[in-house]
C-alpha cells in the first residue's frame, strides 16, 4: 500500500490523484495530496510512475503496514525505482524497446502467451 | 424505476457509449469512431491506470495471417481448451489483433527487438500500451469521461440498451443517451487485489445481466495467481523457473504449479526459490518483466538465490474465462449492448482453460475492435432519434423495503462473496456441498442486500453499493455454473466428478439477475 507523499520533493501537482485508478488520494487546499482511502489502494505501483519527482513509496506489502523512513528508502535508491527499472518519462512513454520478453518461453519452448 | 433525468447533472448524447477504459474499452471506442460514430467512453478509475493491463507487463498473440506460426498458435489453443475452443474463433482474434498492433506502432509503441534484431509484437508493457491508447483516443476526440463510474443501464420500454446513467467523483450525476452500449469493463476478481484487478467488481457483468444478456463460462473460474505471500504481484511467468519447498526445506514436486500450491497451502506455507533459470533468463525477467521484482527488491530478497514465501490470489473471471455471451460481431442477447475484453465470455477462444495473459491482451484488442465498430453501425442504423427515447434505468434499491444501511454495512457484504470465492477447498476444487452452501449464503446476503434502504450516500457509497451488488451477482453466477457442470473440465475442477464427462462438451448459459436460467448450446 502506499506509505509516503514526500513533503519534501511533492510538488502538489496532483497527478497522483488523478493516476490513481482506485480513488486513494484527495487533494488538499494548498498541501501535498492526502492518502485518503488507503485500504482502497491495490498496491499498484501506477502512481509511482505518473509522480514526475519520484515523490511516493508504495509499500509491496498488501495488508500489513510498513513504516517507511524517507532517507533510509533514499539510501536504498527506492524512491523512483520503479520507474527507473522501466526507463517510464512521465507521459511520454518510452524505453519500451529495451523489453527483453522475447527471452522468455512457454514450458514447451513455444513463444511466451502469458 | 426511477426517472432517467437527473437534476443538476451531466446530460450527454453520443451514438456509442463504452464503459470501461482498459485496452478492450480504448479499442471498441477507436473502432466506434473510425466507423463515424461519436464516442463517450467512462472510467471508473483513469484511462491509462486503470484495469488489470496497465498495472501488468502482458504477452499479445501476433502471427501474421501468412505465416507458419499461425497455424502452431491455433492448434496449442485448441489442445488448451479442453473441447470448448473453436478455430474459427480463434481466427478471427489472431487475424484482428495482428492488424491493430501494427496501428500501434504507428502510434508510437517503439517494439523491441529480439536478440536476432527482429521486432517482436508478442509483449505489451502495461502503463506504456495504455498511455498510447490514452493518447490516440484524445487525438481521435473521444469524450473521456474519468473517475466516473457508470452505475445503471438506460432500458427502453421494448428493453433495448439506450445508454446509462451513473456518478463522477465530485457527485455529479451523469446520464448519456446512446444508440449503442459496449460494456468493457472488465470481470470480476472480488477485490482479492491480485496485481491491477481491484476494480475489477463485475460492475459490467451486472449490468449486462440485468439488461437480459446471457453469461457462459462462469464456471471456468477456479482461477488464482501466484504471488509473495504478502504481496499482489500475481505474475506467475517466473515460477516455471522455480523450485518450491515447504517449511522443513524439502522439496514440493507436481507437473502444474498451481494444484501443487493448492496441495500445500492449506497445511502450512509454501516457499520458492528461482533457481533454474539461466542469466539469460534473469535478465529477459528484469528487462520485460521489472514488476514482478518490485515486491522482492523492496524486501531486498535475491529470488535467484533465497526462497521467499508465496500464496494463491484469487483472480475470478478476469484471469478465467467467463463473462456476457457475444456473437462474432460483439452483440450480447440484449438488443443495443455488446461486449469486449474480459466483461465478454472468452469461452471460444480459450475453453476451459484461463485466458491469463497472451490470449486475454490478443482478445481485448480484437474483441474491442469488433464490438466498437459493430456498436457504431447499429447506432448508425438508429438514426439521430436514437437519443430521444424513452429510457429509464433497473434500480432495484429504489425500492427497497428495509432498513437503511450505511456505508460500513454495506461493505460488510464484501466478505460474504470472498467466503465463497476465495477458499482453495471451495473454489480452486469444488463439490456440490460447498457450492451449495456457499449459493445460499450469497442468495440471503443478495436478498438482504437488495432490501436494504441506502442511508445518505456520496456517489463513492454509491459506487461501492453497486460494486458489491455485482460482486454477490457474479459469485452466484459462479456458483450456480460450477453447479450444473457435473465434471471436472479445465479451471472447474469438482472434487465429486473429477474426470470430463464428453470428448465434445457443450456451452452453459445462464441468464437473470433474481432467478436464474440455465441452458446447454
Amino acid at each position: 500500500m502506499i506509505e509516503l507523499v514526500s513533503a519534501a520533493r511533492c510538488i502538489k501537482c496532483d497527478a497522483c490523484v488523478d493516476a490513481c485508478p482506485d480513488d486513494v488520494f484527495d487533494r488538499t487546499v494548498g498541501g501535498i495530496p492526502s492518502i485518503a482511502r488507503l485500504d482502497d489502494c491495490q498496491t499498484c505501483f501506477l502512481c509511482e510512475l505518473y509522480c514526475p519527482v519520484d515523490a511516493l513509496y508504495v509499500s509491496p506489502f498488501k495488508d500489513a503496514r510498513e513504516h517507511v523512513d524517507e532517507a533510509d528508502l533514499v539510501a536504498r535508491n527506492l524512491l523512483g525505482s520503479y520507474r527507473r527499472a522501466l526507463g517510464w518519462r512521465g507521459i511520454k512513454a518510452s524505453e519500451v524497446d529495451r523489453d527483453l520478453s522475447h527471452r522468455l518461453p512457454e514450458p514447451d519452448g513455444t513463444p511466451w502467451e502469458r | 424505476m426511477s426517472r432517467t433525468r437527473e437534476a443538476d447533472g451531466l446530460d450527454l448524447t453520443a451514438d456509442v457509449l463504452v464503459v470501461g477504459g482498459g485496452p478492450a474499452g480504448c479499442w471498441a471506442a477507436i473502432g466506434a469512431i473510425e466507423n463515424g460514430a461519436s464516442v463517450i467512453l467512462v472510467d471508473k478509475g483513469r484511462v491509462g491506470t486503470s484495469g488489470a493491463t496497465a498495472a501488468a507487463n502482458t504477452a499479445v498473440i501476433d502471427v501474421s495471417r501468412s505465416g507458419p506460426a499461425r497455424a502452431a498458435v491455433i492448434e496449442r489453443r485448441l489442445a488448451r481448451g479442453f473441447g470448448l475452443a473453436r478455430a474459427d474463433w480463434i481466427e478471427r482474434m489472431v487475424d484482428e489483433a495482428h492488424v491493430q498492433l501494427s496501428r500501434l506502432a504507428e502510434w508510437g509503441y517503439a517494439f523491441a527487438r529480439d536478440d536476432r534484431g527482429v521486432i517482436y509484437r508478442g509483449a505489451l508493457r502495461g502503463p506504456d500500451y495504455m498511455q498510447i491508447l490514452r493518447r490516440r483516443l484524445l487525438k481521435l476526440s473521444a469524450r473521456l469521461l474519468d473517475h466516473s463510474p457508470a452505475l445503471h443501464l438506460l432500458l427502453t420500454s421494448d428493453g433495448e440498451v439506450a445508454g446509462a446513467t451513473g456518478v463522477t467523483r465530485n457527485g455529479e450525476a451523469w446520464t448519456v443517451r446512446s444508440g449503442a452500449v459496449v460494456l468493457a469493463a472488465g470481470g470480476c476478481a472480488f477485490m482479492s487485489k491480485a496485481l491491477g484487478t481491484y476494480g475489477l467488481t463485475g460492475d459490467a457483468l451486472l449490468m449486462g445481466g440485468e439488461a437480459g444478456a446471457d453469461l457462459s463460462g462462469m464456471e471456468f473460474s477456479g482461477q488464482y495467481g501466484v504471488s509473495h505471500a504478502a504481496a499482489t504481484v500475481t505474475k506467475n511467468l517466473i515460477f516455471d523457473w522455480a523450485t518450491f519447498s515447504d517449511s522443513s526445506g524439502r522439496t514440493l514436486e507436481g507437473d502444474d504449479i498451481f494444484e501443487l500450491l493448492a496441495r500445500h497451502l492449506p497445511t502450512g506455507p509454501v516457499y520458492a526459490i528461482i533457481d533454474k533459470a539461466s542469466p539469460t533468463i534473469q535478465e529477459g525477467l528484469r528487462r520485460g518483466q521489472p514488476n514482478i521484482f518490485l515486491p522482492l527488491d523492496r524486501q531486498s530478497i535475491d529470488p535467484f538465490r533465497q526462497r521467499f514465501p508465496v500464496t494463491l490470489r484469487y483472480e475470478g473471471t478476469v484471469r478465467g474465462v467467463g463473462g456476457l455471451t457475444i456473437d462474432a460481431g460483439g452483440a450480447t442477447s440484449a438488443p443495443g449492448l455488446f461486449a469486449a475484453g474480459d466483461t465478454a465470455s472468452r469461452e471460444p477462444v480459450v475453453g476451459a482453460t484461463s485466458g491469463g495473459g497472451g490470449p486475454n491482451s490478443t482478445w481485448a484488442i480484437a474483441s474491442g475492435s469488433v464490438a466498437g465498430r459493430s456498436a457504431a453501425k447499429y447506432a448508425a442504423k438508429l438514426g439521430p432519434s436514437a437519443h430521444q427515447r424513452g429510457a429509464r434505468t433497473a434500480d432495484q434499491r429504489e425500492r427497497a423495503t428495509g432498513a437503511a444501511i450505511d456505508a460500513e454495512q454495506a461493505a460488510s457484504y464484501i466478505p460474504v462473496a470472498q467466503a465463497a470465492m476465495f477458499p482453495l477447498e471451495r473454489n480452486f476444487t469444488r463439490d456440490a456441498v460447498g457450492l451449495q452452501d456457499s449459493l445460499a449464503r450469497l442468495d440471503d446476503a443478495t436478498q438482504s442486500f437488495r432490501n436494504a434502504k441506502r442511508s445518505r450516500s456520496d456517489s463513492r457509497d454509491r459506487r461501492r453499493e453497486r460494486e458489491i451488488a455485482a460482486m454477490l451477482a457474479t459469485a452466484r453466477w459462479i456458483c450456480v455454473g460450477a453447479l450444473e457442470r457435473r465434471e471436472t473440465r479445465g479451471i472447474h475442477r469438482r472434487r465429486d466428478f473429477p474426470a470430463a464427462n464428453d470428448a465434445a462438451p457443450r456451452s452453459l448459459r445462464l441468464r437473470g439477475v433474481d432467478e436464474h436460467s440455465v441452458a446447454w448450446a
